[in-house]
């Protein structure tokens, strides 16, 4: 993997230049977050809701051995073989090890944002393993080789006739299709057989509970249930955060996940998964891939609190107006931003200023993560681990040396920059331009109001002197 | 007119008297003076013992916000220095408020530091919790209004409630403005977005920033305001500067010159 730092701004600037696709996406993000509030506003105790949720998941997470060894002790009694991943690598290579002892080729999957971390695909696909996405927006995302750009909706960034085009070329259907319902119907078509004869079936898992060692999956189209039960053999990948203590709990959980999501009360599917069915073999691949290490960051552990449900994307005024796929990473919008340092701190340097901190992520979030403090923390953290362009980081030394001196300062303003003349020019402009890019500069005034308050007001004779000043 | 004896009797003998030190952001100081001595002036009027330190430059909050904290330290002394003195210390601006509240440590916590961010306010909250102002009689704009709160006031200060908590609709800004003569209210669709100023991310992030920025001004347009006001200058400098590249004719006040009598 390549450590060069994503350049959000510039892959958003791309974005924003199409304004079709841009005014859709923010349309149709914002549209969920308006029936998201809806949502909130019809049951009373949502805030309640909030604070259980969180409440449950920091207790878990605070006690994440003991419950995981739980789980596994009563998955095992249920018939269900666990297997823990250390990082990506160890999961591909277990879920590669099951599908060859099954001699299983065909591989159908419902979403499950592990197996992106983990890279999965590529790596089945050199064993000899055809993977099938059977989610539609996943599937789409596949056919054109592309990240998930939203957790939730993953194709969201999409217009109808992108759609058309791409399954023109797969499916062989006509590209000027622009009828939805004629490209799910395609989807449908083209996915039955292959699920039909596929050997084995992956799915994600939304909620592991600890007591009973079941865990649920909640999907609209019911393609994880297809997924699950058509073969014989299921393999479930599932991030060790996703525990909940007791079943009692997952009251709180479902409440709040699709609400929060897509503003509908509850999934279409959610299924509670007890173990195989007859004749057939469930495995749990249980995954940290970083998930220990981020346990023991003081101030980003929180963020593991997360079930995924997108709201802070939805939300976001950037990630409407940049789009998933600029974040270069697979998680994108506010979550991804405070997430995905931990995996790679240089590469994903420049994501936690890919935001205004305006804080209506945390205010949204059905956890309760602080998702626009952790963005502020982890600038302070990538500073102190030099990964700051050294231009930024001069500026804002100098900048800070010159607000210290309130001589210099003044000195500065009066030669009507407001800043950092003691930058060469070449450097300050090069950094500053882009302001007059979409925008006016701000007009230039008579006089500032330090020159008036002297002019106008008698106490301006004692500078930094004791105020004991009556007119 | 300079209203450095205008005080009427009735402010003088209605609200608490504090010493209180103004800081005027940078922004405010070189680019919309008229917003700080409206905040003067309207203190003044409320009887306000106000003073000025010269000597003031930042808060920190422009090294703060980008992760240079230790940057932001000769600030911040240089802050406490200013104003340990005072009862109150008052600011037109809730960014810059939100900073010394919520985030100013990269100074070692002393009494004097802690004191100072105590005893900060944002103008708004000053007039609405602290003088419990009830009216502004000199007050008159004959104008429609969309207000903009901006997100440090909004979700860092709270003086209104926010759209995604569901919270019992208030708003202190709208408290006061309701106050002044003949203005009225225009109400954009997407009230309380993040118009896209977010500090050096204006420069960073420039193509979103400006979307934001437009797209916040032509909701206000649309929404039939003449004037965005704000208790934020930072904002209104970066919106401004969007409406007059998009053309969209809208124009600028700070809430401060609202509630202080001016007429346009």
């Amino acid at each position: 993997m390549s450590d060069k730092p994503v350049n959000h701004a510039r892959a958003a600037e791309h974005f924003i230049e199409d304004t079709p696709h841009l005014q859709f996406h923010d349309e149709r993000l914002w549209d969920m977050r308006q029936k998201r509030d809806a949502q909130m506003h019809i049951l009373p105790e949502w805030q309640e809701l909030r604070e259980e949720a969180s409440r449950i998941k920091e207790h878990t997470l605070s006690r994440l051995p003991e419950y995981l060894e739980q789980f596994e002790t009563n998955a095992r009694k249920n018939g269900i073989h666990v297997h823990w991943a250390r990082d990506g690598a160890e999961h591909n290579r277990i879920v590669g090890e099951i599908l060859k002892a099954h001699n299983a080729r065909n591989l159908i999957k419902s979403k499950s944002m592990v197996t992106e971390e983990c890279d999965m695909r590529p790596y089945l696909a050199k064993q000899g393993v055809t993977v099938t996405e059977t989610d539609l927006g996943e599937r789409i995302q596949q056919l054109d080789d592309q990240l998930p750009s939203h957790i939730v909706v993953p194709a969201v960034h999409k217009l109808t006739a992108d759609v058309a085009k791409i399954f023109a070329k797969d499916y062989h259907t006509d590209p000027n299709i622009r009828d939805p319902h004629l490209l799910a119907e395609a989807q449908r078509q083209a996915a039955r057989p292959v699920i039909l004869h596929a050997d084995a079936g992956m799915t994600g898992g939304n909620f592991v509970v600890a007591e009973t060692g079941t865990f649920v999956v909640c999907t609209n189209e019911g393609n994880a249930d297809l997924s699950a039960t058509v073969p014989n053999l299921h393999i479930a990948t599932i991030g060790i955060e996703r525990l909940v203590p007791r079943m009692a709990d997952m009251g709180v959980f479902i409440r709040l996940l699709s609400r929060s999501a897509l503003g509908s009360p509850i999934t279409q599917y959610t299924t509670h998964f007890r173990g195989p069915q007859k004749g057939g073999e469930m495995h749990v691949v249980l995954v940290d891939n970083g998930r220990s290490a981020r346990l023991g960051m003081e101030d980003f552990w929180t963020s593991l609190k997360c079930i995924r449900c997108g709201a802070c994307m939805n939300t976001c005024p950037v990630y409407r107006r940049s789009g998933g796929l600029s974040y270069g990473a697979v998680y994108s919008g506010p979550i991804g931003a405070i997430i995905d340092p931990t995996f790679n701190e240089r590469k994903y340097s420049t994501l936690p200023y890919a935001s205004t901190l305006n804080g209506s992520c945390t205010n949204v979030c059905p956890v309760k993560i602080n998702i626009h403090e952790q963005l502020y923390k982890w600038r302070r953290v990538l500073v102190q681990h030099h990964e700051m362009p050294f231009v930024k980081r001069e500026i804002m030394h100098m900048a800070g040396k010159l607000m210290g001196q309130p001589r210099m300062y003044r000195a500065a303003i009066k030669a009507t920059e407001v800043s950092l003349s003691t930058m060469p020019r070449f450097v300050l402009y090069n950094w500053l331009n882009p302001w007059g890019k979409h925008r006016e500069n701000p007009h230039p005034v008579k006089q500032t109001f330090n020159d008036w308050y002297r002019k106008n007001r008698k106490t301006a004779a004692t500078p930094a002197a004791a105020p004991e000043t009556k007119k | 007119m300079p209203c450095a004896t205008f005080r009427p009797n009735r402010a003088e003998d209605e609200y608490p008297l504090m010493k209180i030190g103004l800081f005027i952001p940078c922004y405010i100081d070189a680019f919309y003076p008229d917003a700080g001595i409206a905040t003067l002036e309207l203190l003044e009027k409320l009887g306000q013992d106000v003073e000025y330190p010269l000597d003031q430059t930042c808060c920190g909050q422009p090294m703060g916000n980008s992760g240079c904290n230790s940057d932001a330290a000769a600030a911040e002394a240089l802050f406490v220095r200013n104003f340990a003195k005072y009862d109150k210390i008052v600011m037109p601006s809730g960014s810059c408020t939100h900073h010394v509240r919520d985030n100013f440590d990269a100074i070692p916590q002393t009494d004097e530091v802690r004191h100072v961010r105590e005893n900060t306010y944002e103008l708004v909250e000053f007039l609405h919790d602290i003088l419990k102002v009830d009216a502004f009689p000199w007050a008159e704009f004959n104008h429609t209004v969309g207000l903009h709160n901006s997100c440090g006031t909004l979700r860092a200060l709270r003086t209104a409630s926010m759209s995604e908590l569901g919270e019992k609709p208030f708003s202190k800004p709208m408290d006061l403005l309701s106050k002044v003569k003949g203005i009225r209210f225009a109400t954009p669709k997407r009230p309380d977005e993040c118009c896209g100023f977010g500090g050096t991310f204006s420069v960073t992030e420039e193509a979103v920033s400006a979307k934001m920025g437009v797209d916040k001004v032509r909701d206000h347009h649309q929404a039939g305001a003449e004037y965005i006001v704000s208790a934020d200058s930072s904002c209104i400098m970066h919106q401004q500067g969007c409406a007059e590249r998009a053309g969209v004719p809208i124009r600028f006040i700070h809430i401060a010159q609202i509630l202080n009598g001016a007429s346009q």
